[in-house]
């Protein structure tokens, strides 16, 4: 197709648009409502998943030795952890040295109570071992658990499995509302086209007569779904880019007390953009071809 | 360039339009069809353009076999036929000039070349002063002359017209009937179905005549036949 066909084409699905205004703007306003909630949950999508991979990546392995190890055994213990395959980092936290922590994290309001374990101190000693591959995580904790001298392992699977859980519920409520409001928002595309198509059956009938192609009839049709998945794409990408920018900024890039790093708004407004614009067309294109289809038949 | 060998046509209805047709058209030629109403006319000059398919049979317009012609083909068919209705089928919100450019327009034709051709199109029927007036600030004879102007600027090697006198008063089918015999003249193949008696009477041409979806009658400058 040259680029003055396509101008044609563009001039023509304007002038539908025009010509009918009310439907456009009916069906403008499916396409930019299906895309604000499109839009907003995967910007929380997008953020739960960044938040599974860092929580994910964060992810230790705490491993309590036995009481009656001994020191000299239990460096020689965290050497066997070091070995094994797939473990990047390894921390050793003497009894004493978890007993110093523990005072730290508690504060002052609490030193009463802790002075009394001062001599008789009830915490194990400690191993903090990180996966390289936090997939890895669960296996080295499985093979740490069957070392001699290791009491018990805290792997942390619990915590992991229920927020997994949690954000797949999010996605999946997500995904079932999003479905339905772009089958209406493509109902009413086509409706739309359907409409401008009526008012122009004259018009393709003599075209199809003369001779014009059957694309040739179908582009402006096309055209108008474009314009109209396009123009319905702008209005909720910016609001949603600008309050998502807003937020981001009060917050300092972190998500409330977590200190969870939240993606950064032009890294998400790229997806978003991508996203959004894309299944605008999608719509319109899909809005355009169902409703031009049976006016075509020769 | 015409040519239909025991052609059928029944409609999806049960209609039963056309019954075993055959019949050869050279280039050039200037035909009549006639017959009484529901007789089929319609029926066998809509397979000429493929606006319909044949149930049955074979048919050759312009070189193209319908049978075998893909959809996709088809507009090229039409290019090659110039067609001509009883209601002008004129866009009311297009100027007479603007109608006659649409057809070269929606195949592809650049601008450039456009302007000449629709206004010697207009010359060619007698209206390019006409060429900026609506449709609805012209009269019958002019709207359709129009419209063959507009099946003319494609340069089509046949004309097919149904009935396009039957919206028009006498003098005018005259004006009219003048217009497709300088057509003819300059060697475009006219096929024409026609109610009009006083025209085929006098313009003797081949005659073409159709009863209950078969040829019954086929002779050169042929009578009209009927009394209506
Ligand atoms: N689209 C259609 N669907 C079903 N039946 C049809 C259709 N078009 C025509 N017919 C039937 O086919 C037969 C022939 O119709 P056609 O229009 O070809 O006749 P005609 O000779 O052109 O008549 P007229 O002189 O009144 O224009 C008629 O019985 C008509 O009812
Ligand atoms: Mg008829």
């Amino acid at each position: 197709m040259t680029i003055r066909m396509l101008g044609r084409h563009l001039r023509e699905g304007c002038k539908n648009l025009l010509r009918n205004g009310w439907m456009t703007f009916a069906s403008i306003s499916a396409v930019a409502i299906t895309l604000l909630i499109l839009g907003a949950t995967l910007v929380i999508a997008l953020n739960a998943q960044q938040l599974s991979n860092y929580v994910a990546g964060q992810l230790q392995v705490n491993a309590y030795l036995k009481q009656n190890v001994s020191s000299a055994q239990a460096q020689q213990i965290t050497a066997e952890v070091k070995a094994l395959p797939g473990v990047s980092s390894v921390r050793y936290v003497p009894k004493q040295q978890g007993f110093k922590d523990l005072q730290q994290r508690l504060g002052k309001d609490y030193q009463d109570v802790l002075q009394g374990f001062s001599n008789k101190n009830p915490l194990p000693d400690k191993i903090v071992v990180q996966a390289a591959d936090p997939k890895q995580t669960l296996s080295i904790a499985q093979k740490i658990r069957a070392l001699p001298g290791v009491d018990r392992v805290d792997d942390g699977k619990q915590v992991v499995d229920k927020l997994f859980r949690f954000l797949d519920l999010v996605r999946n409520i997500g995904v079932v509302f999003v479905v339905g409001l772009v089958v209406m928002a493509m109902f009413l595309i086509s409706n739309t086209i359907k409409i401008t198509i009526f008012s122009r059956r004259r018009e393709i009938e003599i075209m199809k007569l003369v001779g014009a192609t059957n694309w040739f009839i179908r582009w402006p049709f096309l055209t108008e779904g474009i314009i109209i998945g396009v123009v319905g794409a702008v209005l909720p990408f910016a609001i949603i880019a600008y309050a998502y920018h807003s937020v981001y900024a009060r917050l300092g890039g972190t998500f409330l007390a977590v200190a969870f790093p939240l993606i950064p708004t032009a890294q998400l407004a790229q997806k978003l953009a991508l996203v959004m614009f894309g299944l605008g067309i999608v719509i319109g294109v899909w809005g355009g071809i169902m409703s031009v289809r049976k006016f075509l038949k020769i | 360039m015409i040519e239909m060998q025991d052609v059928w046509k029944e409609y999806p209805n049960g209609a039963k339009a056309l019954n075993g047709i055959n019949v050869h058209i050279t280039k050039g030629e200037f035909v009549y069809v006639v017959g009484p109403s529901g007789a089929g006319k319609s029926t066998f000059i809509k397979l000429m353009y493929r606006e319909e398919r044949p149930t049955k049979g074979h048919i050759f317009v312009n070189g193209f076999n319908i049978e075998r012609l893909k959809d996709r083909k088809v507009p090229l068919l039409r290019r090659s036929i110039g067609v001509v209705f009883q209601d002008f089928k004129l866009l009311p919100q297009l100027t007479a000039y603007e109608n006659v450019a649409f057809a070269l327009e929606v195949i592809g034709i650049p601008k450039r070349h456009i302007k000449r051709r629709v206004m010697d199109a207009l010359d060619w029927v007698g209206l390019a002063d006409k060429a900026e007036m609506l449709p609805s600030q012209m009269s019958g004879g002019e709207q359709q002359r129009i419209a063959i102007a507009r099946a003319l600027v494609n340069n089509p090697a046949v004309i097919i017209a149904d009935e396009p006198t039957g919206n028009l008063d006498p003098d005018t089918s005259w004006e009219i009937m003048k217009l497709f015999q300088r057509i003819n003249d300059r060697g475009t193949t006219i096929v024409m179905a026609t109610h009009n008696k006083e025209i085929v009477n006098t313009m003797r041409k081949r005659v073409i005549a159709i009863e209950a979806g078969q040829i019954v009658r086929d002779e050169e400058k042929g009578l009209y036949g009927y009394d209506d």
